[in-house]
C-alpha cells in the first residue's frame, strides 16, 4: 500500500504535470528547430507567433461558442484551431514578404536574421495585445478533469490523489499525432525531402531543381502550425496571458539546443528533458520517503535544489550538454 | 521699510500665485509586464482626480492638469528608472503619481525622485524597505506598508484555528517582505511554517513549486502572489493536483479575478486586504462606474487618492513646486480640517484657496502616519458560494 501511495504521490505531482508541459516545450520546439534547420536562424518571434495564433484561436471559439457549437466534453477550441492556423500563417508568411525575403536575398549573416526576428517580435508582441487585451482569458470550455483527485481516492482506497485533466492527456495524444505527422511528411514525401535536402545544402538543392520559395512557404506554414498548437494546448492546460508566451520561449529554446538544433526527433527529446528536469530535481522527497521508510522521520524536506533553481536546472544542462556535445544530444547544427 | 515690506509681500504673493500654467503630473504604472492587467484602472482613477480638479477652474488661480504616462514594466528597475527620468527632465512634471511595484518604485525614487526633488506618491508599492527609505520627505504611499499586513493575516489565520501553513511568494520585493513579516508574525504567535518558497510570476509552468508545497504540507497555503500572476498559477495547481484546498490570500490575490477564475473552489479560503470602508469608497466607485471603469478593482482608489493628494498639496502651498509643497501633504491628508470625499475635490480647492483646514478622506480613507503612508484598516474576506463576502474589519 505505501509503495502504492510514494508512486501515486510521485505520478501526481511530478510525472503527470512534467510530461504534459514538456509535450508542450516539444511542440513549440519542432518549430523552432524546423525554422532553424531550413532557414537557418533563431527565430526570436516564435513565442508572440504562439501567443498571436492563439489570440485567434480564441476569437474564432468565442464565434463557434456563439453559433452554439459545442463537442462536450472536449474543447471549442480544437475546432478553432484550423482557421487561428490559417489567420496566423497568412501573417507570418506576410512578415516573411516584408522582412526576411530581403535579408535572404542578401544572404545576410544568420544574426542579422536573428536581429530581424527581435523586431518582429515586438510588433507582433503589441498587435497581440492590441487584438484581445493584456488581460488573462479562459477558454477552456470542455470537461476539466478526465478523473479527479477524490473521484480516484474514492476508488483506489488510497490516501495519496492522483488527478488527470482533459488537457493534459489532449496535450499528449495531439504532440504525440502531430509529431508522427511531421516525421511522415519530412521522411515520406516529396515536399519533405525537398525541406531536408534544401536544409542539408542550399546550393545542391537549387541544382535539383527544388523551388526554394516554395521550401520557405511550407517551412513558414509548418511552423506556424506548430506555434499555435502548442499556444492553444498550453493556453487550454493554464491560461491566455500574452505575457506568459514570450516567458516560454526560453525553455523552448533550450528544449530545442539541448535536443540538437535542427533534428526534429531532439526537440521532441529536448522538451521533455528540459520539463522533468525543472520539476524532478527541485522535487521535495519527504512525503515519497516518510512512505517507502515509515520508520525514517526526515527532519529536512530532502529536496536538492529549492524551486527557485529550477531554471538554472535546464540551463546547467543544457551548458554540459554544449561543452560535452556541442550539437545537442541528437546530432543538430552545432550553434 | 514698512513699505518696502509690503512690496515684497505683494511680489511673493504674485509670484506664487500670479500665472495660471499648466501643472504636468506624471503617472508611472507598469503598462507591460506582470502587472499589466491592474493598470488601465489605475490610470484612470488618477486621470479621475486630475480632470476633476483641472475642470474646477478653482486649482491654483485657474491652472491646468495634464497628465503624462511612462511605463515602468514594473519587473525591471532599470527600465522604470528611464520612464521617471524622462518624465523628470523631458517632460518636467511636478509629481509622480507611482511607482507601482515595490522594487522599481526603490529603484526610481533613489535614482530619480529624491535627486531631482520630486515628490512621488505610490498608489501600491507596499514593500516594508519603503518605510525606513531616506526618502527627505519625497515620498508618500497611499496603501499601507506590508509589515502591518503580515500581521494582521497571523492573526486571521490562528483566529480559524489553523496551526501550521505552507508559504509561497512572488520572488520580488513586495512578496518577500509579504512572505517574511507574516512568517515572523505567524512563528511568533505560535503556528509553524513548513516551507517559505518563493515563485516566480509569469512563468509557463508551475508543477515543481505545488509539488515542493504539497511534499511540505500543511494546513492551509498562504499565497502572498498576484492574482494574474504565479500566484493563480499556484493555486490552479494545488487545486487540480488536491495539494490544498485551504487557501490565505493576502492583497495581490484578493480580487473578483480570483472568484471569476476558481469559483467555488476556494469555499474553505479566505484572505484580507487593505480597504476602505464607508461612504468615500462607495462614492469612489459609483464616479468610476460612470467613467468607465472598475472602481473596485485593485489600487484604483488608492490611485485617485496618490494623484488628489499631490493636487491638494500644491493648492495648499499655493505652488507646484515640489518642495515646497511637499510638507503639505501629511496636513492636508489627516485631520483636524473639513472631510473631503471623492467627488469633492473642487470643494476642497475652495476650501485650501480660502485658508481653511482639509482632512482628505478620499476612496480609502486616507489617514497617514509616519514616515508618510498609509495606516491602513485591512477587510478579512471569504469566498463562500463563490462569492467575495466582506467577514469583517482589522
Amino acid at each position: 500500500m505505501d509503495i502504492l501511495n510514494a508512486g501515486v504521490a510521485l505520478l501526481n505531482f511530478v510525472v503527470v504535470p512534467a510530461a504534459a508541459y514538456g509535450a508542450q516545450l516539444a511542440l513549440g520546439a519542432l518549430g523552432v528547430t524546423l525554422i532553424y534547420g531550413i532557414l537557418r536562424f533563431s527565430n526570436f518571434a516564435f513565442g508572440d507567433t504562439m501567443a498571436m495564433g492563439t489570440a485567434f484561436t480564441i476569437m474564432v471559439t468565442w464565434a463557434i461558442q456563439a453559433l452554439g457549437i459545442a463537442i462536450f466534453p472536449l474543447p471549442t477550441a480544437l475546432i478553432a484551431l484550423p482557421f487561428g492556423i490559417a489567420v496566423t500563417a497568412l501573417i507570418v508568411l506576410f512578415t516573411d514578404r516584408i522582412v526576411y525575403r530581403f535579408y535572404r536575398r542578401k544572404k545576410v549573416d544568420p544574426i542579422v536574421m536573428v536581429m530581424a526576428s527581435v523586431g518582429v517580435m515586438f510588433v507582433m508582441n503589441g498587435l497581440t495585445r492590441v487584438l484581445i487585451g493584456v488581460e488573462e482569458i479562459r477558454f477552456d470550455d470542455g470537461a476539466r478533469f478526465l478523473f479527479s483527485v477524490q473521484d480516484f481516492r474514492a476508488w483506489s482506497g488510497l490516501t495519496e490523489g492522483l488527478s488527470l485533466r482533459v488537457s493534459q492527456l489532449l496535450t499528449l495524444i495531439i504532440t504525440a499525432l502531430v509529431c508522427w505527422g511531421l516525421f511522415v511528411f519530412l521522411n515520406r514525401t516529396r515536399t519533405g525531402k525537398a525541406m531536408r535536402a534544401y536544409s542539408d545544402n542550399e546550393d545542391l538543392a537549387l541544382l535539383s531543381g527544388i523551388d526554394p520559395d516554395q521550401v520557405v512557404r511550407i517551412t513558414w506554414i509548418i511552423g506556424t502550425a506548430l506555434a499555435v498548437i502548442a499556444g492553444t494546448l498550453y493556453g487550454l492546460d493554464k491560461t491566455f496571458k500574452a505575457f506568459n508566451y514570450f516567458q516560454i520561449l526560453l525553455p523552448i529554446f533550450a528544449a530545442a539546443i539541448v535536443g540538437g538544433l535542427g533534428n526534429p526527433l531532439g526537440a521532441v527529446v529536448g522538451g521533455f528533458v528540459v520539463a522533468f528536469s525543472e520539476v524532478a530535481i527541485t522535487y521535495p522527497w519527504k512525503k515519497v520517503a516518510g512512505y517507502l521508510f515509515p520508520d525514517w522521520q526526515p527532519e529536512g524536506l530532502l529536496q536538492l535544489l529549492s524551486t527557485e533553481y529550477k531554471f538554472a536546472v535546464s540551463f546547467v544542462i543544457l551548458i554540459v550538454v554544449l561543452l560535452f556535445k556541442p550539437t545537442g544530444l541528437f546530432r543538430g547544427k552545432s550553434v | 521699510m514698512k513699505k518696502l515690506l509690503l512690496a515684497s509681500a505683494a511680489g511673493a504673493l504674485l509670484a506664487g500665485a500670479a500665472f495660471a500654467e499648466e501643472v504636468k503630473l506624471g503617472i508611472s504604472l507598469g503598462y507591460t509586464g506582470p502587472l499589466e492587467s491592474m493598470s488601465p484602472s489605475m490610470e484612470k482613477g488618477a486621470q479621475m482626480a486630475m480632470k476633476e480638479v483641472s475642470d474646477s477652474g478653482k486649482f491654483l488661480d485657474g491652472s491646468t492638469v495634464v497628465a503624462v504616462t511612462a511605463d515602468n514594466t514594473c519587473a525591471d528597475a532599470a527600465a522604470s528608472v528611464a520612464a521617471v527620468e524622462r518624465l523628470v527632465t523631458s517632460e518636467g512634471v511636478k509629481g509622480i503619481m507611482g511607482g507601482m511595484c515595490s522594487g522599481e518604485t526603490i529603484a526610481s525614487l533613489e535614482k530619480v525622485g529624491v535627486p531631482n526633488g520630486i515628490v512621488m506618491i505610490s498608489p501600491s508599492a507596499t514593500s516594508p524597505a519603503l518605510s525606513t527609505i531616506d526618502d527627505k520627505g519625497f515620498f508618500f504611499r497611499t496603501s499601507p506598508s506590508d509589515a502591518r499586513q503580515g500581521d494582521v493575516m497571523a492573526d486571521i489565520v490562528l483566529a480559524r484555528g489553523i496551526k501550521s501553513v505552507a508559504v509561497t511568494y512572488t520572488n520580488n520585493d513586495y512578496g518577500k517582505g509579504l512572505a517574511d513579516s507574516f512568517v515572523k508574525a505567524y512563528e511568533g504567535k505560535g503556528g509553524k511554517v513548513t516551507i517559505n518558497a518563493a515563485h516566480d510570476d509569469g512563468k509557463a509552468d508551475y508543477s515543481a513549486e505545488v509539488a515542493a508545497l504539497a511534499a511540505a504540507g500543511g494546513d492551509a497555503l498562504v499565497v502572498a502572489g498576484y492574482v494574474d500572476q504565479g500566484g493563480a498559477g499556484v493555486v490552479q495547481g494545488s487545486l487540480d493536483t488536491g495539494a490544498f484546498d485551504t487557501f490565505v490570500f493576502p492583497d495581490g490575490m484578493v480580487s473578483q479575478a480570483a472568484v471569476d477564475k476558481f469559483g467555488t473552489q476556494l469555499e474553505n479560503s479566505f484572505g484580507q486586504n487593505p480597504t476602505a470602508e464607508g461612504e468615500g469608497h462607495e462614492k469612489f466607485v459609483a464616479m468610476a462606474k460612470e467613467a468607465g471603469f472598475d472602481g473596485t478593482s485593485a489600487f484604483a482608489g488608492e490611485s485617485y487618492d496618490a494623484a488628489a493628494l499631490m493636487l491638494l498639496a500644491m493648492q495648499a502651498a499655493k505652488s507646484s513646486d515640489p518642495k515646497v509643497y511637499k510638507d503639505k501633504v501629511m496636513e492636508i491628508a489627516n485631520a483636524p480640517g473639513e472631510k473631503i470625499y471623492p467627488g469633492e475635490l473642487a470643494k476642497a480647492l475652495e476650501l485650501l484657496a480660502a485658508g481653511t483646514d482639509i482632512d482628505y478622506v478620499g476612496a480609502t480613507a486616507v489617514e497617514l502616519i509616519e514616515p508618510g503612508e498609509s495606516a491602513g484598516v485591512y477587510r478579512e474576506v471569504d469566498f463562500k458560494g463563490g462569492k467575495l463576502n466582506t467577514v469583517g474589519y482589522h
